[in-house]
């Protein structure tokens, strides 16, 4: 009964996502506020219809109804429940379902949140998210209806993918999805200005908050994403250049272009066709992120089911989507030119050329993971492209951002000159240099070139963004007045860019000083490997909830003094008949110790990876430290303050930065 | 200067910045690329020593060797040939005999294969889809010796 009753709800989602779009379309062509007004409702009945749907769906999951296919698939008797929930989206239609209803959950938001825009653009916004909605309703229903029943109904069922049975997976998902939905926002704004044709300061001023809590989100899935990569995979690495990683990293580097730009847009009142193009790509790229995971096209971890069918419903739909926002990108963008000068050489103009490096590192990581699977689909050639490439190519193009990042700290709006801004660069520059020689050699004892840059980089990120909030802070008399008078927007600013520097070292440090080895051991054998001693104490067998394990004891030593006793564990999962490696790690803020079991011989010896990889942790340090400075910027004062003066002409005159 | 001349300089630095990073990218594309190959394929054509490649197929029934420490040697076959790979390391968990597999590395100049990577599915009925295309015979079934060696595992 209860899967049915999902089931109904979001039939009805979807019939309720159809007045969605249409009541404000005829309204917005009628001129009639009643009919304006109705998409707000629409918003709020479907989402509390969508939310049924997943109820159920997870009501399912927590009773272990192995009636239902999809339950059946990926749940099991013993799974515990942590992971039953969590098991909801563990597979094709449960993600889908996920997808949906948090795109009616940001509509929701949408309706709440923005009752102070025009009728006209707050309608329009909402009617664009219902036929994203629809898009994805009738995905769901037509080929991946997660509701479906089993007969005759299994005893026990398949259980969960061992992978995802790990804290870092269960809310890597959602949190990605957040991303990647949350820019559908940003597109719906960027569709209804461009018809509406009201595309101003104001304008940038909504869709501010909305993507950068969606990039936000982002950023924090990708980094949980390589953590759990880092945990799970049982190698070592934190990104592997997969597809299914570029495929998130894209809509990240394009949103990261979008927030800069809207940035401009909102202080100068210019870039705005550069700006909505690229909410445009921001999305569109999240649709070919679940197009490329979703359609079967990849074979990786994340990849579920192939099915012909559903790879091509999110092709098609991916066309009309992109197809038809760019159609109305060609036949509205062209009113929106403004004749503003803009110089390069100032805060506008390098921003700008932020946003060219992060729009071509974008495209250059789009050519290596589609072109192998166009050839491929073409019946052409097979072939992959390296990680050397990416490397290679994204590297240099990521580098001169940080370069701006600290200039573009002291460049003005409007006309910046370098004999003012020079001065103030000075002693960053200077503390940069010291600090980016001196960390290499007081830890490692050794520079390497790699190391270089990047202390240099993440340094010049660092002190730059702190050195622009000392001096706003220094602005007021007192210390603690001049604290709380900076914004949350350049808190959540100098976070992010701090993050950028501590993701810049974590980076260039980990692969300059890390150790990586494979070594057999038998037990009471040692290996050393980077001023460490590993001891290898043998393996015993262990019994898990769903799983029997083998687990091995190692422990760590460093000029004779005990580090770190490690279990890693090589599991095996009868439900499945599915065997994971789980490593041990033994984390520190400076170096992480990392192990994993790789398999036993007749001798008693085992194959082990061993690895030290200092400064790892850095790297998602950065990540959360961008995280909570979205999270900082997106609760800006000025966003929710602007209720009084937003419905007023909007200058394009310059404003405090 | 003019308005028009400076637009005139903004563009064609443009267009030389852009030309010069795809230039750099599109030699760093091709220098990266890594073509898959069957090992019918790699005793075919005319593979040049040293270039990275894929290797996919089926670790041949009996051709596992280990050497000392964590070295080994086994062959990748398909329905027709085999080809001698060399590989050190852990290798992935489900790698076996008669387990498809796709291997990462080059040709060496004994004409055996050296690789530093080798990828085999968290799944024992997973075939690498590439791996499973180029293994089936005319009729489009599998039919050859390796992959009837996993047919007898897995029943």
């Amino acid at each position: 009964m209860i899967p049915e009753i999902g089931h109904f709800a979001l039939i009805l989602a979807l019939g309720i996502a159809f007045v969605q779009v249409l009541m404000p379309l005829l309204g917005w062509r009628r001129r009639d506020p009643r009919l304006l007004a109705i998409g707000g409702s629409a918003a709020q009945g479907q989402f509390f219809c969508v939310f049924i749907g997943y109820a159920c769906l997870t009501y399912s999951f927590i009773a272990k109804d192995f009636s239902v296919a999809y339950v059946a698939e990926n749940a099991h008797s013993q799974l515990p429940l942590g992971y039953r929930i969590t098991a909801v989206w563990g597979a094709h239609e449960g993600s889908l379902l996920l997808w949906t209803f948090m795109l009616s959950g940001w509509t929701f938001a949408v309706s709440i949140f923005n009752r102070r825009l025009p009728a006209d653009l707050g309608a329009l916004v909402l009617a664009v998210l219902g036929a994203i909605s629809i898009g994805f309703l009738l995905f769901l229903l037509l080929t991946s209806n997660p509701f479906a029943r089993l007969f005759p109904v299994p005893a026990e069922g398949h259980d969960l993918n061992p992978l995802l049975q790990d804290p870092g997976l269960a809310i890597h998902p959602p949190t990605l999805y957040m991303g990647y939905v949350g820019f559908s926002v940003a597109f719906a704004f960027a569709i209804a200005a461009l018809i509406t044709g009201k595309l101003d300061a104001a304008w940038a001023r909504w869709t501010r908050p909305w993507t950068t809590t969606a990039w936000m989100f982002l950023t924090i899935g990708i980094t949980l994403g390589s953590w759990w990569a880092y945990n799970e995979l049982g190698w070592g690495g934190w990104w592997f250049w997969d597809p299914v990683e570029n495929a998130s990293f894209m809509p990240w580097l394009a949103g990261t272009a979008l927030i800069h730009s809207l940035a401009v847009t909102e202080k100068r009142g210019i870039l705005k066709s550069w700006t909505v193009l690229l909410a445009i790509l921001s999305f569109s790229l999240s649709l070919l992120g679940t197009f490329l995971v979703r359609s079967g096209v990849l074979v990786s971890v994340h990849a579920f089911a192939t099915d012909p069918a559903r790879g091509l419903f999110i092709l098609v739909f991916m066309a009309i989507v992109v197809g038809g926002a760019l159609a109305i990108y060609a036949w509205r963008a062209p009113k929106l030119a403004v004749d503003i000068e803009m110089r390069l050489f100032s805060r506008e103009g390098f921003l700008l050329l932020n946003n060219v490096f992060l729009v071509v590192a974008c495209g250059a990581i789009l050519l290596g993971t589609l072109y192998p699977m166009v050839l491929d689909t073409l019946k052409l050639k097979k072939l992959s492209v390296g990680p050397p490439y990416f490397n290679v190519v994204f590297l240099p193009l990521i580098a001169p951002l940080f370069a701006l990042v600290g200039v573009a700290s002291v460049v003005p709006w409007k006309r910046g000159r370098w004999s003012e801004s020079w001065p103030r660069l000075k002693i960053a520059l200077a503390i940069t240099v010291v600090v980016a020689i001196a960390v290499p050699f007081a830890l490692y004892s050794r520079a390497t070139l790699l190391a270089l840059t990047g202390g240099l980089l993440g340094t010049w990120a660092i002190v730059t963004a702190v050195q622009d909030v000392l001096r706003r802070i220094k602005a007021k008399p007192k210390f603690l007045a001049g604290v709380a008078s900076v914004s949350r927007g350049v808190w959540g600013m100098t976070f992010a860019h701090v993050g950028l520097g501590v993701w810049a070292f974590g980076v260039s440090f980990v692969i300059s000083y890390g150790f990586e080895q494979d070594v057999r051991l038998a037990p009471k054998a040692e290996a050393t490997i980077g001023n460490y001693n590993f001891a290898f104490q043998g393996v015993l067998e262990n019994q898990g909830p769903n799983y029997t394990a083998q687990q091995g004891s190692v422990t760590v030593s460093r000029d004779g003094k005990l580090v770190a006793d490690l279990h890693p564990q090589k599991r095996f999962y009868p439900s499945q008949r599915n065997v994971l490696t789980e490593s041990a790690v033994d984390a520190g803020l400076l170096r992480d110790l990392y192990v994993s079991l790789g398999e036993g011989f007749d001798d008693g010896s085992w194959s082990l990876r061993v690895y030290v990889k200092p400064m790892v942790r850095l790297i998602w340090l950065g990540g959360v430290l961008m995280f909570i400075g979205g999270g900082l910027a997106a609760s800006d004062r000025r966003y929710r303050l602007a209720r009084a003066t937003e419905r007023s002409a909007v200058t394009n005159g310059a404003l405090p930065a | 200067m003019t308005k028009r001349q400076k637009r005139i300089y903004a563009v064609a630095g443009l267009v030389v910045g852009v030309g010069v990073a795809a230039a750099l990218g599109f030699t760093a594309f091709r220098k990266n690329m890594m073509y898959f190959y069957t090992p019918s394929d790699l005793i075919a054509g005319d593979v040049p020593v040293g270039a990275n490649l894929e290797l996919g197929g089926l670790v041949e029934k009996g051709s596992l060797v280990r050497a000392e420490g964590l070295k080994i040697q086994f062959s990748v076959a398909d329905c027709a040939k085999a080809v001698p790979v060399r590989y050190e390391g852990v290798v992935p968990d489900l790698f076996r005999e008669g387990q498809g597999v796709v291997a990462t590395g080059h040709m060496g100049d004994d004409h055996v294969f050296v690789a530093t990577r080798i990828l085999a599915k968290h799944d024992e009925n997973y075939m690498p889809p590439r791996v499973a295309e180029s293994l089936k015979s005319e009729d489009g079934k599998h039919s050859c010796a390796p992959f009837k060696s996993v047919a007898a595992n897995a029943g």
